[in-house]
């Protein structure tokens, strides 16, 4: 853009949009910035934090409640769970996502059609809550890991936004590589998904969030209460008993009230978002990224 | 030789030529599956994963016309019609979810559409590169973290002593259990759920203003238009298009009040105006176990988003919008 000196009414205008966008993020920053200073306040059952109301910083720093959320075992087999689900999760999903949408790329694949739009329907019409509990029961997949990772497995809008990338990847790099001799599935392992790291990763991140945020359908499938995920488990302390639950897990261990209910729900709330928190700066883009190509009509 | 041996044997010429025309086709397309077979068979996880995990709980809504019996299963369970249907139609209660589901849905669409526009409107006057980058991944923030979370920590922020309520009694105001009470309820939806999702939605507009050509905006500079004129003159107008198919989009989902957000933050002294389709279907169905009457709500709202998806394709036809219809 050409530069354009500013005149003083532009620049008033400038001031008071850095400054709206300010206390936007100032908005959007400080419930997360209650759970911390909550989490971390030393200043006993009667400090500032217990009485909360507007917490700008813990009166006396301490780590006491994050020590006593660690012998909390739940929260750690809730850990596991979602991990290993995050993990199966992510693999499965790019596996057979890749191997659907590599075929649907060519357009002359017999029956093409068909099978896009069996896929395709399954985005504006499904069977619903119930029938899909059902078929988890009749299938013996409840309290299984597979019931939390096999259903959502293959995406249609991920089918989509794959199968658009690789149609993307010139043709004559995939034509050279059979003149060479490489079977289909030569090229589709070291041509095709070697070029489409962008893709795969961007839906590996969706899909991978999506796990690690995944409660309902642990609510509904896993009914051993010792194999639930981290956050059907979040939702168990903070938002189904309140707070009797912590009470009680605090006596159980032994210690003297110097933590309130409140303070341990908002540090296991931390324990849930930190590793969010930590690698979401990197990962940001990449989402953003998936949007944009996902937004390319296909 | 008469006409009619000349006519017969033409017409049998005619029939060789399709016949031999089909058999050529035929063994085009077997050449194709030949061809295709290592990528045909690549697709056969795929296929087996639809047919189980989506054509099944499709076959699965039958149960909506059932008296299920666990024991018979779905299909030995007998057939009742439309029964089930009546009884839900002569629920009150059914009534009071639809209501609630319209209700938040619309409030959601009024006060919520519009935020993530502005939202983008103001962060592309940003020239700070550096600024804007941060608001960025602030405002993205909030989509990232489960409702489950969300509500965790509104539970603080909306309690008697939180935050909201220490500003209130600052000014003299009685504190309110905003989360327990009716009349405030929906307010926090609405707002929590402007907060969770403004940034992330705005980065579609974002990226329509990027892409509007700079000589437009240097054009107006030069004819000495102001901020605000290149802002209603340009920006605003280059992106009627794609605020009327994310409005027209959004109108179909009609019926998604937002189970994850509502399921997480109501209790029983809201359901009143709280309780939405998609919740009392999973207190009903799973909670209760009423599989045939919670079947036939869902199938309900399956079909009525199904009508509108069709509808709403039609109406961006019609408005000449046909490379963003669905199809």
């Amino acid at each position: 853009m050409i530069n354009v000196k500013k005149s003083p009414a532009d620049r008033a205008i400038d001031l008071i949009i850095y400054l709206v966008l300010g206390i936007i993020m100032v908005i959007t920053l400080y419930p997360f910035w209650t759970q911390v200073v909550i989490s971390l306040d030393g200043g006993g059952v009667d400090g500032a934090a217990y009485a909360s109301g507007f917490v700008l910083f813990p009166s006396k720093i301490t780590f006491g409640s994050y020590k006593l959320a660690f012998q909390f075992n739940e929260l750690w087999t809730g850990y596991t769970y979602t991990l290993l689900r995050t993990g199966l999760g992510v693999t499965f999903s790019i596996l057979f996502t890749s191997m659907t949408a590599y075929p649907l790329s060519k357009k002359d694949l017999p029956l093409n059609k068909y099978f896009t739009g069996m896929i395709l329907f399954t985005m504006l019409f499904a069977g619903g809550t119930i029938p899909s509990y059902l078929l988890i029961k009749e299938l013996h997949m409840m309290n299984t890991i597979w019931a939390l990772v096999v259903p959502g497995m293959i995406g249609a809008f991920n089918v989509l936004i794959m199968r658009n990338f690789f149609r993307s990847i010139p043709e004559e790099l995939e034509e050279s590589a059979r003149v060479d001799g490489a079977g289909y599935l030569r090229i589709f392992t070291q041509v095709v998904l070697p070029l489409s790291k962008p893709v795969i990763a961007t839906v590996a991140l969706w899909v991978g969030v999506g796990h690690w945020n995944a409660w309902f359908d642990s609510l509904m499938y896993i009914t051993d209460p010792g194999k639930q995920v981290l956050q059907v488990v979040l939702r168990k302390i903070i938002i189904q008993n309140n707070t009797s639950d912590i009470t009680l897990l605090i006596q159980n261990l032994g210690k003297d009230t110097e933590f309130s209910g409140r303070q341990l729900q908002a540090t296991i709330v931390m324990f849930s978002i930190i590793p969010m928190l930590v690698v979401y700066p990197f990962i940001q883009k990449y989402f953003v990224k998936g949007v944009m190509i996902g937004a390319i009509k296909g | 030789m008469n006409e009619t041996a000349i006519v017969s044997q033409s017409n049998a010429t005619v029939h060789d030529v399709k016949k031999l025309e089909r058999a050529r086709v035929r063994k085009e397309k077997l050449k194709k599956v030949k061809q295709y077979r290592v990528l045909l068979l690549m697709m056969v996880p795929a296929v087996i994963y639809y047919i189980v995990f989506h054509y099944l709980p499709m076959y699965g809504v039958l149960l909506a016309f059932k008296d299920f019996k666990i024991l018979k299963g779905i299909v030995g369970s007998p057939w009742v019609g439309v029964d089930v249907f009546q009884k839900i139609f002569h629920d009150d209660y059914f009534y009071t979810v639809l209501k609630n589901t319209i209700i938040i849905s619309f409030y959601k669409l009024i006060f919520g559409f519009p935020v993530p526009i502005i939202f983008a409107l103001l962060l592309s006057e940003v020239m700070n590169a550096k600024y804007k980058k941060l608001v960025q991944t602030i405002s993205y923030l909030p989509h990232f973290i489960s409702w489950v979370v969300l509500a965790g920590i509104f539970f603080t922020f909306f309690s008697m002593e939180g935050p909201m309520n220490t500003i209130i009694t600052y000014f003299g105001g009685d504190p309110v259990l905003f989360l327990a009470d009716p009349r405030y309820f929906r307010t926090i939806l609405v707002v929590t759920g402007i907060f969770q999702g403004f940034g992330w939605g705005s980065i579609i507009y974002f990226a329509a203003i990027s892409s509007i050509d700079p000589m437009l905006y240097e054009a107006a500079i030069i004819d000495g238009a102001g901020r605000f004129k290149r802002m209603f003159y340009i920006s605003i107008p280059m992106l009627i298009p794609i605020i009327a198919i994310m409005l027209i989009l959004s109108m179909s989902g009609i019926l998604d009040a937002g189970f994850d957000q509502i399921f997480n933050l109501y209790n029983a002294q809201v359901y009143s105006v709280s309780d939405i389709i998609d919740t009392y279907v999973y207190r009903k169905g799973i909670v209760e176990m009423s599989y045939s009457y919670a079947t036939a709500v869902g199938l309900f709202k399956s079909v009525v988003a199904l009508i509108l998806i069709f509808v709403v394709n039609r109406i961006v036809k019609l408005i000449g919008g046909k490379d963003h219809a669905l199809w």
